[in-house]
């Protein structure tokens, strides 16, 4: 069906049943073309994709086939037969599934419509739960887990068979994950349970739409099912600018500190302010230096996902309440909840992102007819070029989201649990409706029989635990779970968002004797890997305070006030973005392209043609690699632009093929841009004698053997496996503050890892552990894309000095973070030598 | 894991670099491989081998890979090898849980009795398995007095000098330019020894945790942590809390 025109426009606007007529009449409002539009193709069979900026209605689009639906239906009368839900709607935040509530009972309610809507998180008390079982609203508004909690339960088919339609909100911040997998094969499901369920999508812009239309549709080979489309393009365009300072702009790091007294300003020229940080450690640190000049006494508060719920839900309702000026925040405000009047967003640090940068633009007013106003910080000289990449980016629309990607097979696991606890399944009827989800639509019969032994009895080569089976097959054919334990076990850990083991955070204080006093001020939640790194008495900044480090009781890592204003331990890393491919490739594409070096500030102008005087500027799909001298070390530099994870990757490899070379390489650092090596020999030296050539070095091989060995002994991936294992269900999910005291039965994913390694290195589980480093946290996929690209385009130029585009990276030499996940590998680094430098006499004994 | 790796690269002829200390007056090694060897007494000491582990999550839903048995014996085999004693203590937690040993595939059972062959094997009881084992050679016992020495699971609170005991898991943890590395260790202070845990799913205790106050004399307390291929002897002061 194509795009219908403005006569049957009218023709459904005039169908509408008479209280949404009068409704609109009484508002003076009409019904924007595209809420029709989705209504009437909705109407005709359709499911439906709508994308839509923030501010266009799209909450009341996709509730208006309901709406309708249900007033044509009227009210069920008591005593009539059990009637299922009508309308799931599936949101990807708890607190959105609540904003939506209190938004649609209030349009419902003025025209007095025979709906009942209620919500259902993790939150709603268990007597409602059971009761909404017996007697199920007609529009349940719920998130992704609760959807498979409820389809693995036995009554499930009882309560989705009149299923009309499902509503999935943000999906475009859905489908990319392993929640979105897992959605994804819940949807197939739901399709089962009732036949004719239409689904539809709201969505932000994203780069292919298509894929979002085949995921919201029934995928089957030969076949080319998708939703339909409708996109309303337009809205006020946002005004954008970059922050414009007198101040010296720095080579490197991320505080943006040299911005404060420009921020400070601006905040005091607004009504509201939202702050956007990449970071917690950035948040914490400029909400820090903030209060530091607020002479005004500004009310500006600080968001992050860390901080104590009671904490953040204060700032929420102060938000609302228009009390605020600014708000410091991370992701976690970064989806479509209503935040009062914010008339301007500020972004410290340049966006990692187009689309991400958009999105949070588009938190500033919530009208789509007015613009958005925002002002980019760049924290450093190449954020700059990334800022006005990402700048002119939001101006051509174009779009950077992540693809769909391949389902995950932990998270098909979990599934097929749960599909068994529903009911016995036959495996194959199972295997087509998996298939029938679009992550999984590629999955082989083979693999699916791999998962399901998985699930069964672990999969291994060594059959031992028969007896022990979770699902067993009947005489039937059909694989039921072995007791009701099970299933119960399966309740606990659904999902798929794998906490890392998280501590509370208490302050306390010392008493007269010294000793530390109890029950203090709980300030929130800090991950157990980044305590590991502290010891007593190192400071930290958390929560706006610096914090002074006092030891671990029990579940609770315990503070002490700082008393100083330079935190020892500056890193706390959560949440760090990696730059994204599209933009990687504007800021190549701006730095090989002198015209557009105008539009830049001075000092970065003056910067780049230094560069060009003293070195090169790197064509777009040129790779130039720098090498010089420095103290008693040489070092290259390598610019790359593929971002943090990339280059961490490439800078692991790099080093073991020239220690294989005899080059002696001493250590790397990695940033978004670049990545510097240094060593004892003279490296350019050995490039140009070919000893090895920059050719051989960089040669695709090294995603072979060298890949091999170095993940075999990477902690990145023990911690990938570890994920991996909960969300399979092999190991129990750690429910903080639910710990058993005493004897805990917990088990080290750690070890576990080693021992399957060493004994079953194809097992399905390790599979899947490596599938998801490659595309995750190593980017080696990334990787891979660059080095095919830039293969007889390397320029290596010697230099007998640093060059300035070689300045921001150097700086970080010696200023890398103690914590974050990428560091890992440094401490086994430091165990060798460690090891090497410690005490004691050895005796030689056989 | 580099257990598991050097385990299957020991040889009876290739050296290690252990440590020596003496504990009440007897001479003991300790091994890198996890074992305490006592050359005076030609005894072998390992202590939690917590075998059948894997399985006995399996009981109860979580099916973890049963190779950790194997694993552990394929390590004890190694280090049997390499000293061959006429006596291996077990420390107590030979197994996980309590039927463990009745449970255990006979391949497993079949490796024990080719180690046992030709030397005693006494099996000490532990809170895991209090009953003793069952068709194993070897004999059970609560605990052990031989020469100067007390074999036990659990270390007594008011132990007179010459306890060899596990049941703790000991660890401990060095750092250095802000990095830490935490590894399994023999804790002494040549009054006792507080064997490491020789199973390889079996986590670790640090040696600052409240579970170990009373127990040593800090002063000369010695921390000889696992290595890679070698024991690094650290005092006690010189370790991270």
């Amino acid at each position: 069906m194509n795009q219908i025109d403005s006569a049957s426009r009218a023709e459904t606007f005039l169908s509408l049943p008479p209280p949404f007529l009068r409704w609109f009449a009484d508002k003076g409002w009409q019904p924007r073309a595209h809420q029709l539009e989705l209504l009437s193709r909705v109407q005709g069979g359709e499911s439906m994709l709508l994308i839509a900026p923030t501010g266009a209605g799209k909450t009341l689009a996709g509730f208006l086939p309901s709406l309708v639906s249900l007033t044509g239906r009227g009210k069920i009368p008591p005593g009539s037969t059990f009637t299922g839900i009508h309308t799931l709607y599936i949101s990807p935040l708890k607190a959105l599934a609540v904003d939506i509530e209190r938004n649609l009972m209030k349009p419902v309610g003025e025209m007095g419509l025979p709906v009942r809507i209620e919500n259902r998180t993790g939150d709603t008390p268990q007597a409602k739960r059971q009761r909404q079982k017996l007697n199920p609203p007609d529009i349940l508004l719920t998130t992704p887990e609760q959807v498979a909690l409820l389809l693995a339960n036995g009554e499930a088919e009882r309560f989705f068979k009149d299923l009309k339609y499902v509503v999935l909100d943000e999906l475009h911040s859905l489908v990319t994950s392993k929640r979105g997998h897992l959605l994804s094969l819940g949807l197939a499901r739901l399709r089962i349970l009732a036949p004719g369920l239409q689904a539809i999508g709201l969505s932000a812009t994203v780069a292919d739409p298509m894929d979002l239309q085949r995921w919201l549709s029934p995928q089957k080979a030969g076949e080319n099912n998708h939703a339909g489309l409708i996109t309303v393009t337009g809205g006020a365009r946002p005004q954008i600018s970059i922050l414009r300072t007198e101040e010296h702009v720095p080579w490197a790091g991320h505080s943006a500190a040299y911005a404060i007294g420009d921020i400070y300003r601006a905040i005091g020229e607004t009504k509201t302010t939202l702050l956007f940080v990449n970071t917690r450690s950035q948040a914490e640190r400029v909400f820090q230096e903030l209060w530091t000049i607020n002479d005004d006494n500004l009310p500006i508060a600080l968001h992050h996902g860390s901080l104590d719920v009671a904490q953040r839900r204060r700032v929420e309702a102060a938000m609302s309440e228009n009390r605020l000026r600014a708000v410091v925040a991370t992701s976690t405000l970064d989806l479509g909840i209503d935040w009062g009047d914010v008339d301007m967003v500020i972004h410290v640090g340049a966006p990692k992102g187009a689309s991400r940068l958009a999105q949070r633009i588009g938190r500033a007013n919530h009208r789509m007819e007015e613009p958005s106003r925002a002002i980019l910080v760049p924290a450093n000289r190449f954020e700059v070029m990334e800022c006005q990449a990402a700048l002119d980016a939001n101006y051509i629309g174009a779009q950077d989201t992540p693809p769909v990607g391949k389902g995950a097979l932990d998270v098909l696991a979990q599934h097929v649990l749960g599909m068994a606890c529903a009911a016995p399944f036959d495996p194959l009827a199972l295997y087509t409706e998996i298939t029938s989800a679009s992550p999984y639509a590629d999955l082989t019969w083979e693999t699916f029989e791999r998962i399901v032994d998985f699930v069964a009895t672990g999969g291994y080569a060594l059959r031992s635990y028969e007896r022990y089976a979770k699902i067993r097959k009947t005489k039937e054919g059909l694989w039921r779970v072995s007791n009701p334990l099970i299933a119960q076990q399966y309740r606990l850990n659904v999902g798929t968002i794998i906490e890392s083991p998280m501590l509370n955070v208490r302050m306390v204080k010392r008493n007269a004797r010294g000793a530390l006093g109890r029950g203090g001020m709980p300030l929130g939640k800090v991950e157990e890997y980044f305590l590991e790194m502290l010891s007593p008495g190192d400071t930290f900044l958390f929560s706006g305070k610096v914090l002074r480090f006092e030891g671990i009781r029990e579940n609770e890592c315990l503070v002490s006030q700082g008393y100083t204003l330079d935190p020892k331990v500056p890193s706390y890393a959560g949440g760090k973005f990696p730059l994204s491919t599209y933009l990687a490739q504007q800021v190549r594409k701006m730095l090989a392209d002198p015209a557009r070096h105008a539009s830049l500030p001075d000092q970065v102008r003056d910067w780049l043609s230094l560069q060009k005087d003293f070195s090169i500027l790197p064509k777009e799909n040129e790779l130039l690699i720098e090498t010089f001298p420095r103290g008693s070390r040489h070092y290259m530099v390598i610019y790359a632009f593929e971002g943090r994870l990339a280059h961490q990757t490439l800078g692991m490899l790099l080093t073991r093929r020239l220690d294989r070379a005899g080059l002696k390489p001493l250590g790397f650092v990695a940033t978004d841009y670049s990545l510097a090596v240094w060593g004892l020999e003279d490296l350019g030296a050995a490039f140009r004698g070919r000893r090895p050539s920059l050719a051989d070095l960089f040669d695709e091989d090294m995603l072979g053997d060298d890949l091999e060995a170095w993940l075999n002994e990477s902690f990145l991936l023990k911690r990938t496996f570890r994920n991996c294992a909960v969300i399979a269900g092999l190991i129990d999910q750690r429910h903080p503050g639910k710990e058993k005291s005493g004897r805990q039965v917990t088990v080290s994913a750690d070890l576990i890892y080693d021992v399957l390694r060493s004994h079953e290195p194809d097992h399905i589980l390790l599979e899947a552990t490596r599938n998801d480093a490659s595309t995750g946290l190593l980017e080696i996929e990334r990787l891979g894309d660059m080095l095919s690209r830039i293969k007889g385009h390397i320029t290596h130029r010697p230099l007998t000095q640093i060059s300035p585009l070689a300045v921001p990276v150097m700086l970080e030499i010696g200023r890398e973070a103690v914590g974050g996940d990428a560091q890992d590998f440094l401490l086994a680094e430091a165990a060798d030598e460690l090891f090497g430098e410690v005490v004691a006499t050895v005796p030689r004994v056989s | 894991m580099h257990r598991i790796a050097h385990a299957i690269a020991a040889l009876p002829d290739n050296p290690a670099l252990s440590a020596r200390t003496v504990i009440n007056g007897v001479t003991a090694i300790c091994d890198p491989l996890g074992g305490l060897y006592l050359p005076d007494l030609d005894i072998l000491v390992v202590s939690d081998l917590h075998l059948e582990k894997g399985s006995a999550f399996a009981r109860r839903g979580m099916l973890l890979p049963p190779y950790d048995t194997l694993a552990t014996l394929r390590i004890l085999d190694a280090i049997i090898c390499r000293h061959n004693p006429k006596m291996v203590i077990s420390l107590g937690d030979n197994f996980h849980d309590r039927v463990g040993s009745a449970l255990m595939p006979e391949l497993f059972r079949q490796m024990i009795e080719a180690m046992a062959r030709g030397r005693e094997w006494i099996w000490i009881n532990g809170n895991h398995d209090p009953d003793g084992t069952v068709s194993l050679p070897g004999s059970s016992a609560d605990e052990l007095h031989y020469a100067d020495l007390v074999f036990r699971h659990e270390p007594a609170k008011d132990a007179p000098a010459g306890e060899i005991a596990g049941h703790l898991h000991p660890a401990a943890t060095v750092t250095r330019r802000e990095k830490r590395v935490r590894r399994a260790c023999f804790a002494t202070d040549g009054r006792r020894l507080i064997m490491p845990a020789f199973g390889v799913t079996t986590g670790g205790l640090d040696l600052r945790h409240k579970a170990m106050h009373g127990l040593f004399d800090r002063q000369s307390l010695v921390a000889h942590m696992l290595g890679r291929d070698r024991i690094y002897s650290v005092k006690f002061a010189n370790l991270l809390g």
